[in-house]
């Protein structure tokens, strides 16, 4: 039941302008499962996730959610798949011109058409499952940047999703709320029996929640397995990617031509401007 | 949700500015009156020259104004102008047959107005028919021709 | 001689891609504005429309009112300056209520509008699109050009001639301020020389006509830079100058064209 994959994405290929971002990218990400997807920044871990969302069309290769091909559907069944899934922006999102309550109250006024008092008994549970009943009051501005991502977190389960995308749910958070946050994910995600992706490049705390890992890299899937297995992996990527060495095969160097050519060079060009 | 009635209040009142700025606008600044059509009646009145006299022009009686100009066209029979006067209906078959249009000026600059003034006939003009006795538009170039030549004859 | 020629083919080139550039984000504005406008509002859409006309409608009435007003009392002075030299100063209402009502007030008024709400809707939808607010609410399924950007284009739509009227008003009455008031122009002849010159239709009519089609092209302009920007800061601050700037030259072009066809044939 639970190796049913739940997303499989099929030889996908996307470029923005004359950058190619993925070149032919296979995943499957089983239902019920914390699956990470894992990169240094900028290989379009971000992308990916819009992809999934359907926000994004690829140029080639197709991504099915639950049998559903997300980029042949009609706008009105895109917007119908995407009421099973919710979405945890990195900045959080909220709306700016709603409080907390409303945030979180915001997708089951449009989606539902229950009675207020249920609207608040859900929006009321799906706050204390974050901590934050007592700031329901409070505007958006007035939260740190945790808070908002767990108010964020509330609102992206407030439908009872099948699926949530996270991304980068650790980036710049303080010690505290990324320990609230890894614990959060985890419980949602067992007691609700979600299936989640989660973006990261946070190694650690990745690698306490997830139950299964891929690693992209210029737009290919590099390495995928268990954290246990990764942790063993002799692959010299992955080796410098989970332990954070500064050189490797990702060099530390952008780009360029030789160091000692490039000095005499400028050298030469300054001796002829004078 | 106080906050929100007082903001609904608020456009509500914004609203009510932009309907009652046009209702002042209507009746102050256009003079825009609620008499329908039905309320006027309409005379011809032949001109051999309307000077500046425009359509909307005041017509008026006495100085009282009774009426404005609603149409001007060319008469192609006669080759003068066809003036069409919108007056009051109080004055239907008020307005003898031998009653004078004259087309004068306000003031030295002033806007052009038609000026009607009464007879003696006992026969009065129905709606539709034309006043014959005009006077047309004083042009300030023809009066000093005349004067001029007027001095030349002497 | 290569060069040269080299040079002035990629200035054509580059000429040719910035006209394609041009007239692709007009296509793509129109699009935009075909879908978001359209479309029967929901009883949540009202409640959205009736905020953002406060927003653009009411916290901009103050500025407006009071311009107005100004504006107004400067013609009086400048209009009598000049009227009492012909001892026409009667024909003082007449110049202020034609001046306001065919140029001034729709003109002045969309400037102003642009000023205070267009930049204003185009730095906050631009804010939520930087803030993912926009792709959030896709995500949750909410189309955010039928949630967000129209409740607040029929707003600047339905706002700015009510604005405009205000704008009028003020002016004339402004105008009766100086004229009559202070500078002792015949109080009679100010309004009834008004009345006498100013059509319903020809004058006021064709005004308001103005300020729509300027409410409309003003409105979208922000709406569009707002949803059309790079969701950085810098793209920020320049979708706003954008705005601003458009809008102002867009309202003084379509101003020339609008009175050449309304009062052209004069």
């Amino acid at each position: 039941m639970s190796n049913v994959p739940f997303i499989e994405v099929e030889n996908l290929y996307f470029s923005r302008g004359d950058n190619e971002i993925f070149r032919g990218v296979n995943m499957t990400i089983p239902r019920g499962k914390v699956t990470a997807i894992m990169g240094p920044s900028g290989t379009g871990k971000t992308t990916l996730l819009k992809l999934i969302g359907g926000q994004l069309t690829p140029d080639r290769g197709r991504v099915l959610i639950d049998g559903e091909d997300v980029h042949r559907l009609s706008r009105k069944a895109l917007f119908s798949l995407r009421q099973r899934m919710g979405m945890l922006f990195q900045s959080g999102a909220l709306f700016s011109d709603l409080d907390v309550y409303e945030n979180v109250a915001f997708p089951l006024r449009v989606h539902t058409d229950l009675p207020d008092a249920m609207i608040r008994d859900l929006v009321l549970l799906k706050l204390q499952a974050v901590g934050l009943r007592g700031a329901r009051d409070l505007t958006p501005a007035e939260l740190s940047g945790g808070m908002a991502r767990r108010v964020a977190l509330a609102r992206a389960v407030a439908l009872d999703p099948e699926l949530i995308l996270y991304d980068e749910p650790f980036v710049g958070q303080d010690p505290i709320s990324m320990g609230v946050l890894v614990q959060l994910i985890k419980r949602l995600n067992q007691a609700l029996n979600l299936t989640s992706v989660v973006v990261s490049h946070d190694i650690k705390e990745t690698l306490t929640i997830a139950d299964y890992i891929y690693f992209i890299s210029e737009g290919h899937v590099v390495a995928h397995g268990t954290p246990a297995d990764l942790e063993v992996n002799q692959d010299a990527w992955v080796k410098q990617f989970i332990h954070g060495e500064p050189d490797g095969p990702v060099p530390f160097h952008y780009p360029a031509s030789a160091f000692y050519q490039d000095m005499l060079g400028e050298v030469a060009n300054q001796g002829e401007a004078t | 949700m106080k906050r929100s009635r007082t903001m609904e209040f608020g456009v509500g009142l914004f609203i009510l500015v932009g309907v009652l700025g046009m209702v002042f606008l209507g009746l102050r600044v256009s003079g825009l009156s609620f008499s329908g059509p039905s309320n006027t009646f309409q005379l011809d009145a032949h001109f051999s020259n309307i000077g500046g006299l425009k359509p909307r022009a005041r017509v008026s009686m006495a100085g009282v104004t009774v009426g404005h100009v609603d149409a001007i066209e060319l008469d192609t029979k006669w080759y003068d102008a066809r003036v069409t006067l919108n007056l009051d209906s109080e004055l239907e078959g008020q307005i003898s047959r031998d009653a004078t249009a004259a087309i004068l000026t306000s003031g030295l600059l002033g806007e052009q107005y038609v000026g009607l003034s009464m007879g003696g006939d006992p026969e009065m003009l129905e709606a539709g028919e034309t006043i014959r006795d005009t006077q047309s538009a004083l042009v300030l170039e023809e009066l000093i021709q005349q004067f001029i030549s007027n001095m030349a004859t002497n | 001689m290569t060069t040269k020629q080299g040079q002035i083919a990629s200035r054509i080139t580059r000429l040719g891609r910035r006209s394609c550039d041009a007239v692709e984000s007009l296509g793509r504005a129109g699009v935009f504005l075909a879908q978001s406008a359209v479309g029967v509002p929901s009883a949540e859409g009202v409640r959205l429309w009736i905020r953002q006309l406060h927003f653009v409608g009411v916290l901009s009435l103050a500025i407006v009112l009071v311009s107005g007003l100004f504006i107004g009392m400067v013609l009086a002075l400048q209009g009598y300056t000049i009227l009492i030299d012909f001892g026409a100063e009667d024909a003082l209402g007449q110049m202020v209520a034609l001046s306001l009502l065919r140029e001034l007030s729709p003109v002045v008024a969309a400037l102003l509008f642009a000023g205070r709400a267009g930049s204003a809707l185009t730095a906050e939808i631009g804010l939520m699109k930087a803030t993912e607010q926009l792709t959030s609410m896709e995500m949750i399924g909410v189309d955010p050009l039928r949630r967000v950007v129209a409740p607040r284009f029929w707003a600047g739509v339905v706002a700015l001639p009510i604005l405009t009227v205000g704008f009028s008003v003020v002016g004339i009455w402004g105008g009766y301020l100086v004229g009559v008031e202070w500078l002792g122009v015949f109080e009679g002849s100010y309004w009834s020389n008004m009345q006498a010159s100013v059509g319903f239709i020809n004058d006021i009519g064709n005004g308001m006509l103005k300020s729509i089609v300027f409410a409309v092209v003003v409105t979208w302009i922000a709406v569009f830079q707002g949803y059309d920007l790079i969701p950085t800061s810098e793209g920020i601050s320049r979708a706003t100058t954008r705005t601003v700037v458009y809008s102002s030259l867009a309202v003084l072009g379509l101003d020339f064209i609008l009175t050449a066809v309304m009062f052209g044939g004069l």
